[in-house]
Formats: structure tokens, C-alpha cells, sequence
């Protein structure tokens, strides 16, 4: 039986190395094949009618004209009349046709008629939501009110975030086909290439069995991408309808923005209790958001400060919008805006360094304390942040002010559930195969290193095969589950495989199956490394029939684990003649265990600081309270950061025995915790006051600095009338 | 500009398509292939359309030949008709880049210029930069410095890169960030593709003086 461990560090060849993403000659020269670039034999293109309306019933749907067209070839109604609609944008009717044009045509020439009801699509204002606050228990922990009454300093605030979306640059959809009527093929940009048979089988009526999914490359999730959604049942229908040709429906650019998903808002008027010397004793919060017209969740408050006595008060409140979905990090990114942020406006209120302020406190983060502390060692030290911090609002000469800000976070990450097989053959050739699939996060060179890792063997040696629910399920890839879930299947398939390949190469050598390695493309004996066979002539042993295993997550050994800390600090200007935020620099120092691929993981970092960037400046969805429709659901409108947006970004990854030992543990998620707190913390200490909803955009900073004490701090009506 | 012209378009509540389309005035002619030409306020102007017509589009070096309605936009015409589908359609509405192709030496988003309108240009796509196996200077850049996460936004980027360096072959750091500032990205990949810009700068053959950019990931 093998040993299942990672090899130590010495003994490493790619692991842990900065190694180039083997799918990067594909995606640069545009050869790689999205669910997007699909283009089947004799495919239709289906499209879907929207309603317009945030809350209405159907009336009547009349697609007699659309029918007619010549080039449709099924008009499928998706909701019948007297269905009650929840949000603008929800499907009404698809149509598929023989190309775009016809199909927009056909689209454009069915009549709806709507009962319109009345809606709600604001959330900033508690007050205004009447009955669609829904309010959770409250929780208590310790003794709150005798800890206020203990407090020296009382600090209360308001903060917040709006919704936002993921907006993946390939919008939701999927290709299906059928083979005779029992038979579906699924092309589909998914997070979960193993579930969505499953999924998509059970409302179509045929068994998950004779459902085949394929996706090569998928153009972000962000976590909006784990279900299969009902456009893609549609496609499976009007494909059917059409005697089975493939229907291809890709979301529109509005409806990806409206409809596929969202991080739900939160919003929170809080209260620290603290000493004089800075210890934290307690914690008030009422807080709430909307994910929706379902719930979203409720943000962890106070995040990551276990303080020791709190009270706190989470509503939900339904909207006829979008429904929320998993965005990267669920509720971590709005828990830590609210909780650094006051606790940051507390540390200003002492006139206290937050470093120390947080430090002070830091065995509050309980089992990260002191990866928190050696943490923010390097952070201040990459941001020279004792040099460069000043009090809150220190004037400085011109209307450019620059403050520095900070945060810190946690996060999960223990691996998903993951099968992979493993192939040696006679020839020497190896195949990994896994029903995974790879975000853009490196999952396929991190497959690949951990493969060859094991055999000792060059990344281009391995073939791997992903992206196909006829290889062993693994699970989906979110929760940042995926990278401790691969390598883990893939390095005890390959320990599996190496150890049967031993035991065929030993005799030839007249030493044991354990006293063997497999180093630089050779099986040879450990204690004379002289002695030994090429990799090649090594697989010549096998005989005819090639060495298959399969590799298993969870399994025997300590390969991954849970949980990471890591801290962030950001360095901004502000003009408070126009109120333009500009990001000068962030700093971020991470910890994730074991890393495989140092590169890519950077990679991560770098792209989570940078959607941070997004969410903290520029980004929100603008709702219509009158229409109840989304004003921004474009790129224009819908701000991203460009190239020249984001500063110097600085990343330092935490490695050495200490976090080696935990194993691998999940990445995606963490980084894009924090750098909404850090940045608003550092407005706040550039400008003397909290501009207390993200985004940071000029309207609210100039309100703030103008009604430092408003709550909002954006034009009234939640940002109705902001931006267009 | 651009944007202002876009939002009187969606308020006339006409899109680009219909508006090309009934415009077309021969709406009760039978699908006719080619343009004809019609008198209009003593002018000859070509019709083309609503049906089907030829068109020629001259492509990585190579020609092709098509039938596509007038309002069939360049990104459609290649990802449709040629299968080029390096370039993407993401925003549709000449924002994000994604669709980015070269027309001429120039870089355009593809998705706002017509298919028609792009006869006898020269069209360079990401798929074009290869020389039969071999990367591009820039793609090879994107890579060494990681410039990809899902690779999307990835093709229009390098294309955006190309054309970029060709007209500043010794690009401050400044003039990267205007530069390229009309690319969107949504993975976070804009410190790779600084730090492949500045590689494949120093590359560049007509580059004058020594390379003293900075390649550090993360630098501004």
C-alpha cells in the first residue's frame, strides 16, 4: 500500500514551481473552444422573449406570427398565460431558428400581454420594504448590553454594498442534441461537468444515464455557473421539437447581466463597544439584505473578531429581481466590508494605528491568529505601512488626499469529493481522465503537475482528458473545493499506479517494489540511483494489459485540509474636488497550504485583488424603482476595471513547512474578500470620514464629505438616479 | 460619442438591426442576391438586402466567400460562416474588446462593424498571429506571464497587444494603461498582460534603445 504524502520539499520537480497553464497556446492563438464557439451539424439558434415587467401575471401569448416565419423551426412557450412573473427579464417563450437574425425576428413578432403588479427592487432603505422583510431571530452571545454599559468608546456606523453581478464574459447557455428521442448531448459552460446530467435529465424525462456533457473551456462562473438552468431544459425541448438538431441558446449580454446571477447587497447600522487601550468587548448589529425574490443568505457579522459579546439582527428582504447565486466567496466579501469597517472607525475614534488596533485583537480570529500576525508582518512591511500610515484625515496640502487601509479574511477550501482513473500503458504512455473541468483557475496544469510529480515524469508526458461526464465524477468546481479535490484523486491514482508498476519492474532489478523511484523519466533504485530502467523500459514489464487505477478524494493520507487566513492592505488617492478614488497599491499576503502551481495560483490572487478593485469603485446594479427593470444590464453602464484602473497590485503567497503540512487548500475565494474593506478603510483614512457604500464612486464620496453624518451616503433612492 | 448615438439609437426604440433592416425599403421585393442600386434624392445609392447577399471577406491572408444579411455584423460573419471563433462576442455594443480583429493595420471591435463593410480589408484574427505552429511574440508573452485566466477576454487582448506595439514598439508604462484600456477583462488579468506587453516590447525588432521596462509582475 503507498504511502499517500506529498514529496518533500527537496525532492520536488514541479510542484510548488512557477509553471505556464498548459492550455495558454489554445486560449492566445483563439483556438480554444468555448461552449460559446460551438457550431454543430444543421444547428439552430434559439433565443428567448423576456418579460419586461418586474412583477406581472400573464395575460396572453400569441406566437402565431412567429410560428409563420419561414427558418423557425419551434416556438416553445415557456410560461403560460396566468403565470405570476417575479422579475424583469424571466423567460417567457424561446424560439429556435435556422440562424441569429431569424430568430431575433421571430422573437420580436410574439405578442405578450401582462397584468402588471406592483414590485419592489430597492433595498437600501429598511424602511421602505414593508412586507417583504422577512426578519430572522436575533442571536446573542455573552452579555452585549453590560458590555456596552463596560465600553469606554461606542462607535456606530452604517456600511454597505449593493448587489452586484458576476457578469461572465461567456454568458449562461448550452447546445443540445438529441439521438433518437432518449439520447441528449450537452454542450454547456457549467461549474459542474458531472452534475448536469443529472439536472438536465430529470425535467427532460430520460435517465441521467443517456445524458452526455461536454464542455473543453468555459468562460468564467464566479459561481453562477453550478445549475442547470431552465433555458437549457428549453434548448432540450425546442431541440426535440425540431426533430432533434441541435438548438443553441447563449445568453444575451442584458439578460446574462439580469437574470444569471448575483452576489446579494447587505447593508448594516452597527455598534462596537471597545476600552480605551483598543480591546474589542462588543458587538450590535441589525443588518439586511436581498438576494432576490428568494433569500440570500445573511452575511457572517461580526466576520472573523469572535467578540465575546454581540447582538445581532439579520432581515431579508425579497425583491422582484434576479436571483442571487453563489458569487465568489458567498456573503464573506459583505460580512468583512461591514465588520472591518467599523472596526476601522473604531480604531480611527482612538486615534489608533488599525495595524495595532488589530493586532490587539487578533487571538479574536481564533485558530488563524498567528498566521494573521505573520501575515500582516509582511504586508506592512510590502506597504511600508508604518511609514506611510497617518491619522484619519491628516490634512495634507491639495485637494489629492492618500490613506491606507486594511483587512483581513478567511475562508474554507478543503477539497470537493473527486474520482479520476489513471493509465499507464505498455508503451509508456499515461492518461489521467476526470469529469472536472478547469475555471480559467489552472486546474488542468495543476492535474498534470501533481501526475508527473509522481512518475517522475515531464507535464507533457501526461494526458489528461477533463471536460466530459463520461470520465469518473469530480465534483464542482466552487467553494474553492477543486484544487484540494484534484490533486488529492490525482496523487493517490498515480501513488496506485506507480506502486503496481514497481512491482512489475523489482525483478528485473532484484530489489523490492519499495526500494524504488521514479526520478527524471527513470524508475531506478533508491539507494543506487546508477541502477535502474527508463521510464519507457520500465512500461515495457507491464505485459499486454495496462496498469488502471483509480485515484479517490477524500481517501487515506493527509493530502489537503481547510481553512486559510490572509490579510490585505490598500494605498489610494481621492480627490475630494471631484471625489475620483484612484487605487495606488495593494498588498496582498495570502496563505492556502500547499501550493501546486505557484503561478497560477498569483494568477488568482492578482485577478481576485482586481475584482475587488471592480466591486469596491465601480460596480453595482442599478434598479428602476418605477419600471422595476435594471438600468445598467450592459458593459458600458456596468462598470469593470480596465488595465489602467488598478494600481500596483503586490502578491506574497505564505510558504515553508508550516503550510506545507496542511496540505493543498482551495484559492479562488479568499483574495476577493477583503479588498472591498481595505480600499474603503483607506478612503476613509484619506478623507477624514466612512463613505459608507461601496461603490466608491464620486457621487458618494462627495455626498459623504459633504453629509459626513447621512446614512447612505449616496444620493437618496439607493442610487436610482445615479449613474445614467 | 459613440455612446451618445447608441442611446438615441435604443430610445428611437430601433436597434442596429432593424433599423438596417427596414431601411432596406425593398421589404415587399423577393430575397434578391447582390445590391441594386435606387435613385434617392438624385444620388444612386446601392441597396443591399433584407435577403441574403454575397459578400468577400479577405481573412488571415486567405479569402472566403459567404451569403449573409446585410445586418450580419464582421464578428458574426467570421464565428458563423468562417469559424474563426477566436473572437468573441461578450458585450456586443464596441465596450469590452473582446471581439477585437485588426482591419487594415487597425484594431476594431468586430461586433460594430458590418460584415458588409469589411469587404476588401485586410482582417487579421487571433488564429492569424500563428506562423503555422509558432506563437506571436505577444501570444508567447501572454503566456509566460499568465495574461489568461478563462482566456475570453484573451484573443481580442492579444490582438489589441499586437496592433498596439506595431504603433508603439517603446510604450511607457503610462502608454500601456491608455492603450489598452479599451480590453475588459473579468478574470483579473491585467498584471499579466502589463508584464507581457513589456516583454514582448523588448522583443520587438523595431523597438529603439535597450529594454529597461520593468517585467516584475505587478508593476504599474
Amino acid at each position: 500500500m503507498a504511502e499517500y504524502k506529498w514529496p518533500e520539499p527537496e525532492k520536488r520537480s514541479l510542484i510548488g514551481k512557477r509553471i505556464s497553464r498548459v492550455d495558454g497556446p489554445a486560449k492566445v492563438s483563439g483556438k480554444a473552444k468555448y461552449t460559446y464557439d460551438i457550431k454543430r451539424p444543421d444547428m439552430l439558434y434559439g433565443k428567448v422573449l423576456r418579460s419586461p415587467h418586474a412583477h406581472a401575471k400573464i395575460v396572453s401569448i400569441d406566437t402565431s406570427a412567429a410560428e409563420k416565419m419561414p427558418g423557425v423551426k419551434a416556438v416553445k412557450v415557456i410560461q403560460e398565460p396566468g403565470t405570476e412573473i417575479k422579475w424583469a427579464g424571466d423567460e417567457i417563450v424561446a424560439v429556435a431558428a435556422v440562424d441569429e437574425p431569424t430568430a431575433e425576428d421571430a422573437i420580436r413578432a410574439i405578442k405578450v400581454t401582462y397584468e402588471k403588479l406592483p414590485h419592489l427592487v430597492v433595498e437600501e432603505d429598511l424602511s421602505a420594504a414593508g412586507d417583504n422583510a422577512k426578519p430572522a431571530a436575533e442571536q446573542t452571545a455573552g452579555e452585549p448590553e453590560k458590555a456596552f454599559g463596560e465600553a469606554e468608546v461606542i462607535v456606530e456606523g452604517f456600511y454597505g454594498l449593493p448587489v452586484i453581478t458576476h457578469c461572465c464574459l461567456e454568458s449562461h447557455g448550452s447546445i443540445s442534441e438529441w439521438e433518437g428521442d432518449q439520447n441528449l448531448l450537452v454542450h454547456i459552460s457549467t461549474q459542474a461537468v458531472s452534475n448536469v446530467a443529472n439536472q438536465i435529465g430529470r425535467p427532460l424525462g430520460i435517465p441521467a444515464a443517456n445524458v452526455r456533457v461536454k464542455q473543453d473551456h468555459i468562460g468564467g462562473g464566479f459561481g453562477s455557473k453550478f445549475q442547470v438552468d431552465r433555458w437549457d431544459v428549453t434548448a432540450a425541448q425546442l431541440s426535440k421539437m425540431a426533430g432533434g438538431k441541435p438548438v443553441k441558446i447563449m445568453l444575451e449580454r442584458d439578460a446574462e447581466l439580469m437574470v444569471a446571477g448575483i452576489r446579494p447587497s447587505a447593508y448594516a447600522r452597527v455598534k462596537v463597544g471597545a476600552k480605551r487601550d483598543g480591546e474589542i468587548i462588543a458587538w450590535q448589529s441589525e443588518s439586511w439584505n436581498t438576494g432576490g425574490s428568494g433569500g440570500g443568505g445573511s452575511p457572517p457579522l461580526p466576520y472573523v473578531f469572535s467578540v465575546p459579546n454581540k447582538h445581532t439582527q439579520h432581515t431579508g428582504i425579497a425583491t422582484n429581481t434576479g436571483s442571487a447565486r453563489a458569487w465568489r466567496a458567498p456573503n464573506h466579501p459583505q460580512g468583512c466590508l461591514v465588520t472591518m469597517s467599523a472596526l476601522e472607525d473604531t480604531a480611527a475614534r482612538l486615534e489608533m494605528d488599525p495595524l495595532d488596533f488589530f493586532l490587539k485583537n487578533i487571538e479574536l480570529a481564533g485558530r488563524f491568529a498567528e498566521v494573521y500576525r505573520e501575515e500582516f508582518a509582511i504586508a506592512a512591511d510590502l506597504m511600508e505601512w508604518k511609514k506611510n500610515w497617518h491619522q484619519r484625515g491628516a490634512k495634507t496640502a491639495g485637494p489629492v488626499k492618500r490613506g491606507l487601509g486594511l483587512s483581513l479574511h478567511t475562508w474554507g477550501g478543503g477539497g470537493h469529493g473527486s474520482n479520476c482513473d489513471v493509465i499507464i500503458h505498455p508503451d509508456g504512455s499515461v492518461e489521467v481522465k476526470m469529469g472536472t473541468q478547469d475555471l480559467g483557475t489552472g486546474t488542468r496544469t495543476a492535474i498534470m503537475m501533481v501526475a508527473a510529480e509522481t512518475f517522475g515524469l515531464p507535464l507533457e508526458a501526461i494526458k489528461l482528458m477533463i471536460g466530459d461526464n463520461q470520465f469518473p465524477t469530480s465534483g464542482a468546481s466552487g467553494g474553492s473545493t477543486t484544487i484540494g479535490g484534484v490533486s488529492a484523486s490525482t496523487r493517490r491514482g498515480t501513488l496506485d499506479a506507480l506502486e503496481q508498476l514497481f512491482e512489475k519492474v523489482a525483478p528485473s532489478l532484484n530489489v523490492q517494489p519499495a526500494d524504488l523511484e521514479a526520478v527524471a523519466g527513470r524508475i531506478r533504485v533508491k539507494s543506487d540511483p546508477r541502477r535502474g530502467l527508463s521510464w519507457k523500459e520500465a512500461c515495457m514489464k507491464i505485459g499486454g494489459t495496462a496498469i488502471t487505477t483509480r485515484g479517490r478524494n477524500p481517501g487515506p493520507g493527509t493530502l489537503n485540509s481547510s481553512g486559510v487566513g490572509g490579510v490585505q492592505m490598500a494605498d489610494v488617492s481621492v480627490d475630494v474636488e471631484t471625489g475620483i478614488v484612484r487605487v495606488n497599491k495593494v498588498v496582498a499576503v495570502q496563505d492556502c497550504g500547499l501550493i501546486i502551481d505557484l503561478k497560477t495560483a498569483e494568477s488568482q490572487v492578482y485577478g481576485a485583488l482586481i475584482m475587488g478593485v471592480c466591486y469596491a469603485l465601480y460596480e453595482e446594479r442599478i434598479m428602476d424603482a418605477r419600471t422595476g427593470r435594471m438600468l445598467n444590464p450592459n458593459m458600458e453602464f456596468y462598470k469593470l476595471a480596465g488595465l489602467g484602473d488598478i494600481g500596483e497590485l503586490v502578491v506574497h503567497m505564505m510558504t515553508g513547512k508550516a503550510y506545507d503540512e496542511r496540505g493543498v487548500i482551495g484559492l479562488g475565494e479568499p483574495p476577493v474578500i477583503s479588498p472591498g474593506a481595505a480600499i474603503s478603510n483607506a478612503v476613509a483614512n484619506a478623507v477624514g470620514v466612512r463613505v459608507p457604500s461601496l461603490p466608491l464612486t464620486p457621487d458618494r464620496v462627495l455626498a459623504a464629505l459633504q453629509y459626513p453624518d447621512r446614512e447612505g451616503g449616496s444620493s437618496k433612492n439607493g442610487g436610482n438616479d445615479a449613474g445614467i | 460619442m459613440q455612446r451618445d448615438e447608441k442611446m438615441k439609437e435604443k430610445g428611437s426604440g430601433l436597434s442596429r438591426r432593424t433599423f438596417l433592416k427596414v431601411s432596406g425599403i425593398s421589404l415587399s421585393v423577393p430575397v434578391v442576391l447582390g445590391h441594386r442600386t435606387i435613385k434617392v434624392a438624385g444620388a444612386e445609392v446601392e441597396v443591399y438586402g433584407p435577403g441574403k447577399v454575397p459578400i468577400a471577406l479577405t481573412v488571415n491572408g486567405a479569402k472566403h466567400t459567404a451569403e449573409v444579411e446585410p445586418r450580419v455584423t464582421l464578428l458574426e460573419a467570421l464565428r458563423h460562416e468562417l469559424d474563426l471563433t477566436g473572437a468573441k462576442r461578450v458585450c456586443d455594443r464596441a465596450t469590452c474588446g473582446a471581439c477585437t480583429v485588426i482591419m487594415d493595420g487597425k484594431p476594431v471591435y468586430s461586433c460594430s462593424v458590418l460584415a458588409l463593410e469589411a469587404q476588401g480589408k485586410q482582417i487579421t484574427t487571433a488564429e492569424g498571429l500563428l506562423r503555422g505552429d509558432r506563437l506571436h511574440p505577444v501570444q508567447q508573452a501572454f503566456i509566460d506571464n499568465d495574461a489568461q485566466q478563462c482566456g475570453f477576454c484573451t484573443p481580442g487582448f492579444v490582438v489589441a497587444c499586437k496592433v498596439f506595439l506595431d504603433k508603439n514598439p517603446n510604450p511607457t508604462p503610462e502608454e500601456i494603461q491608455k492603450g489598452l484600456g479599451g480590453n475588459l477583462c473579468r478574470c483579473g488579468t491585467y498584471v499579466g498582460v502589463r508584464a507581457a506587453v513589456a516583454q514582448a516590447a523588448n522583443q520587438y525588432p523595431n523597438r529603439k534603445g535597450g529594454g529597461n521596462q520593468s517585467t516584475s509582475k505587478g508593476g504599474r
